[in-house]
């Protein structure tokens, strides 16, 4: 039985034809009428400056907001490796339906089919209108486009522009909202954070930011608003997310009614530079790109493990035959290229046999001695030039020599609000879109995908579903911003600042996100359990209540003052880490991202329980102290055969 | 490992800024440089003293947010690096080590170490773009690009948009930033049509928000994190001229 406050949306009829159906289906507003009309976008990453930028051209009134000093600056810069687009241009039988089926498969059958279709669709046009902004893709000697394999498909389909595709582009799409903030039809924001939203007659009417730099509190309305605010990764502190990278829109959404969808589902990526020290505070990622061609091993033997730990040998001195390269064993079909879960997990499994290479015990080879053989210099120079520089500037070694280190960390957040067919929350009038969005990544996200996801949603998807809710707005007046609800709310926000600053205690915002980090990756990592997941509800609890008694945040509201903001971040990671705690709680299963200790077969890999958990567990807030209401979407698969997902053959 | 720390205080934008000094301690050997200002941070926030504003994201030396001058350089005494990532392992334990915020009168400070580069999107905005709508592209590879030429476009597309270049030149000048985004999309067929226009939109805007003039000293492409190298500075040259001759 649906639930009825989570109604999807989705069209009748076949797959292939939904998406032509709701758009002709949707109500388009007139070019007079769409100039009445404002909205307002939150966050200029690729799903928030594509959904600016196009929404501008459409001829749309857009204020667009970001904590940076420039929309530039928003994360997605720092994506690597590639962006997936059904092209085919390889001529490997890819297709708009393997695609899909991919990505189903990859999220382990906990996506909507209905979105993920849509998503493979419009991806070919992705790449269309990124060659004609001038994004300079990687190409063939005969002058096509380029493409690389990435890991969970067998087909080349990712389009890269060396290591940097996230950059370029976010450039990109930074350009468009440049040509639209020239033309006028676009507002930026930028050094404002939202801090909570408006809510006039049920329907998301505003947001209340703060200017970064003089501590102003100010009030914007519009006919709707737009979250395009990330993901949550953050919660666990040490994460590859930016250190500015924050869950508090879409908390401050779903504190105001908006469901929150999968909370429990992270992605670990397994190629990342391994911790050094207590001390740090982001850990860096190396491109899952690595994988076509890096090696992923670990001894075979124990004792050139301690030799390396002591710095005896060298990964390069111990022969082949000793050699473990762990996943060409266990998934002979996709070796190396298996999924970002899949991989996570097997380098912890060898890591927790006592396999790790490094000081700390947690950390395997990628091995490129293989590929330098094959390929020469000048070609892996051009495929991984920048990311071997950047690792041996960190490390210290180059990987044109040794093996690099690696170990899984945080990196990206499937769950999010939950949003219907139109992406548009359960707040009328508020649409969440990319990684802030829950729909499109099921349990577990495919590498080149999210960049994918961002610019699907904010070209192609969403200026044509806000339309059709805008369309019985235009004969609204502006937005009234002396509206009590946001004297409300603006007045909330003032004494939450006003509360942080009086407690004036001994410890740090870091050291205290520091604890819950460690929390999180303890019992909301990459295994879990039940004792785990409820002691971890505690201990949130509890380092909740030190956080408003010890925390010290110098300064006052009136100045740029970066503790408070990462204070104000920390009060909504609380929350978010104890939402994924209950979420991680509630799930029963193992899938995708989610590995509950619990359920897993005998040879260690996860165990999806479809009979009771094939639904998308969406959290309905229900006041300060009180446990949140789950409510169930049930996924319906009709195009797609569920299966066990299988890598090895 | 132990450091002292000479560092530019500013309350805001139209305060009196003046160095203080810190000690640091209990640097580890791995630690970044913006570790150990995290690392300074909280010590000096447990003594009372207010943290130093800087400013900074993604850490892996791609967003292009910090940018501090340290030892009398643009992003610190190693090569083609962000401040992000350059290490302690390039500092003396025990050194004192100064850093400063980019001083560019086009680049006004807001606090401590930040500064203003809102002049940078402004320029962009002027015309660092090809205009094109979402849904009127055509076919991706209906567009041949040589190898070579997307490569090069490449090399200059990489800019992060820190201000290095503006930071370190004696003029303070934008060229190498302009530069980067002009030849990008010089090298490129796309957006040729509009090519005059955004050469000089772009340089006119450089000048009428007060960077200085080029006079070819390469102390930027010495300085850029990214290697942007001033071959760049050449096309947007050519570009410019072009653009004027047609006008």
């Amino acid at each position: 039985m649906a639930d009825p406050k989570l109604i999807s949306k989705i069209p009748e009829g076949p797959i292939q034809e939904k998406w032509s159906k709701r758009k002709s289906s949707i109500r388009v507003v007139s070019p007079n009428n769409k100039r009445k009309l404002e909205v307002i976008v939150v966050g200029t990453g690729l799903g928030g400056a594509s959904a600016a930028a196009s929404l501008g051209e459409m001829g749309y009134n857009v204020k667009i907001f970001c904590i940076s000093d420039s929309p530039r600056r928003a994360h997605s810069i720092a994506a690597q490796g590639g962006i997936n687009a059904a092209k085919n241009y390889q001529n490997d039988n890819d297709s708009v339906s393997r695609l899909f089926f991919d990505t189903v498969k990859g999220g382990d059958y906990r996506s909507r089919e209905a979105n993920v279709y849509r998503l493979a669709e419009v991806s070919a046009a992705i790449i269309d209108q990124c060659v004609a902004q001038g994004v300079p893709f990687a190409r063939e000697y005969g002058g096509y486009l380029a493409n690389r394999s990435f890991g969970g498909v067998q087909v080349s389909r990712t389009f890269y522009a060396r290591g940097q595709t996230g950059q370029q582009l976010l450039l990109g799409a930074y350009a468009s909202l440049n040509k639209e903030i020239a033309a006028g039809t676009v507002k930026s924001y930028p050094r404002h954070e939202m801090l909570d939203l408006v809510i006039i007659n049920g329907e998301a009417k505003g947001i209340i930011a703060r200017n970064l730099v003089t501590g102003e509190i100010e009030r914007f309305g519009a006919h709707a608003v737009v979250l395009a605010t990330g993901g949550y990764g953050n919660t666990y502190f040490l994460s590859t997310n930016a250190m500015n990278s924050n869950g508090s829109a879409a908390m401050q959404a779903y504190r105001k009614g908006a469901f929150f969808a999968n909370p429990c589902f992270a992605q670990i990526h397994p190629t990342c530079i391994p911790v050094h020290g207590d001390q740090q505070c982001k850990l860096t990622l190396m491109s899952e790109s690595l994988r076509n061609d890096g090696r992923i091993w670990v001894p075979k033997k124990m004792e050139d493990v301690m030799k390396l730990r002591t710095h005896q040998i060298k990964a390069s001195q111990i022969p082949e035959e000793d050699r473990d390269y762990y996943l060409e064993r266990r998934y002979p079909a996709f070796g190396n290229l298996v999924p970002r879960d899949v991989a996570s997990r097997a380098a912890k499994e060898r890591c927790d046999a006592g396999y790790g290479v490094n000081e700390t015990g947690l950390a395997v080879f990628l091995d490129f001695a293989d590929a330098i053989k094959r390929l020469g210099n000048q070609r892996v120079q051009e495929r991984y030039g920048n990311l071997f520089d950047m690792y041996e500037k960190i490390t210290n070694v180059s990987p044109w020599e040794e093996p690099m280190m690696i170990y899984p960390a945080i990196h990206y957040t499937m769950g999010g609000l939950w949003v219907d067919y139109d992406l548009q929350t359960t707040i009328p009038g508020l649409f969440a879109i990319g990684e802030a969005n829950f729909s499109d990544h099921g349990g577990n996200r495919l590498g080149a995908s999210a960049l994918m996801q961002g610019l699907a949603d904010g070209y192609f998807i969403l200026p044509y579903t806000i339309g059709d809710y805008l369309s019985h707005k235009f004969a609204e007046p502006k937005t009234d911003i002396n509206a009590p609800e946001f004297v409300a709310a603006e007045k909330a926000v003032i004494d939450r600042i006003e509360k942080i600053l009086t407690v004036k205690g001994t410890e740090t915002v870091d050291s205290i996100h520091k604890k819950l980090g460690h929390i999180m990756w303890e019992y909301v990592g990459m295994a879990r359990n039940e004792a785990g997941l409820k002691k971890a509800i505690e201990e949130i609890g509890e380092l909740r209540k030190e956080f408003w008694k010890t925390v010290r945040v110098p300064g006052t509201n009136e100045e740029f003052n970066q503790e408070l903001e990462k204070a104000l971040r920390l009060v909504d990671f609380f929350d978010i880490g104890e939402l994924m705690a209950r979420d991680a709680l509630h799930r029963k299963e193992s899938c995708g991202g989610h590995f509950r200790e619990e359920m897993q077969t005998e040879e260690g890999e996860t165990k999806r329980d479809d009979e009771n958990f094939m639904y998308v567990g969406a959290w309905e807030y229900k006041g300060e102290g009180v446990e949140p209401e789950l409510h169930k979407e049930p996924l319906k698969y009709e195009n797609i055969k569920i299966a066990t997902r299988n890598y090895k053959d | 490992m132990e450091y002292n720390v000479k560092v530019w205080r500013q309350k805001n934008a139209k305060a009196k800024g003046h160095f203080e000094t810190y000690h640091v301690t209990d640097v580890e050997e791995d630690a970044s440089f913006l570790e150990m200002l995290d690392i300074l941070n909280d010590q000096l926030i447990r003594k009372g003293v207010e943290p130093i504003a800087f400013d900074h994201d993604c850490r892996e030396g791609i967003c292009g947010a910090c940018s501090l001058y340290v030892d009398g350089r643009a992003h610190g005494p190693d090569d083609q690096v962000t401040t992000c990532q350059l290490f302690m392992r390039h500092f003396k334990p025990g050194a004192t080590i100064t850093v400063e915020p980019w001083r560019s009168g086009a680049f006004p400070v807001i606090k401590d170490l930040m500064v203003d580069r809102t002049a940078f999107d402004k320029i962009m905005q002027a015309g660092g773009f090809i205009t094109v709508r979402a849904g009127s592209a055509q076919d991706g590879n209906s567009i041949l690009i040589p190898h070579d030429d997307a490569e090069l476009s490449m090399d200059a597309a990489a800019c992060v948009g820190c201000g290095a270049c503006v930071a370190t030149c004696k003029n303070g000048s934008a060229m190498l930033f302009v530069a980067a985004r002009v030849s990008s999309l010089a090298l490129l067929p796309q957006g040729k049509p509009e090519a005059a226009r955004r050469a000089r939109a772009m340089v006119a805007k450089m000048d009428e928000l007060g960077f200085g003039n080029c006079t070819n000293t390469r102390a930027c492409e010495m300085e850029c994190p990214k290697h942007v190298t001033i071959d760049h500075i050449a096309r947007l040259n050519r570009e410019y001229l072009k653009a004027k001759f047609s006008e």
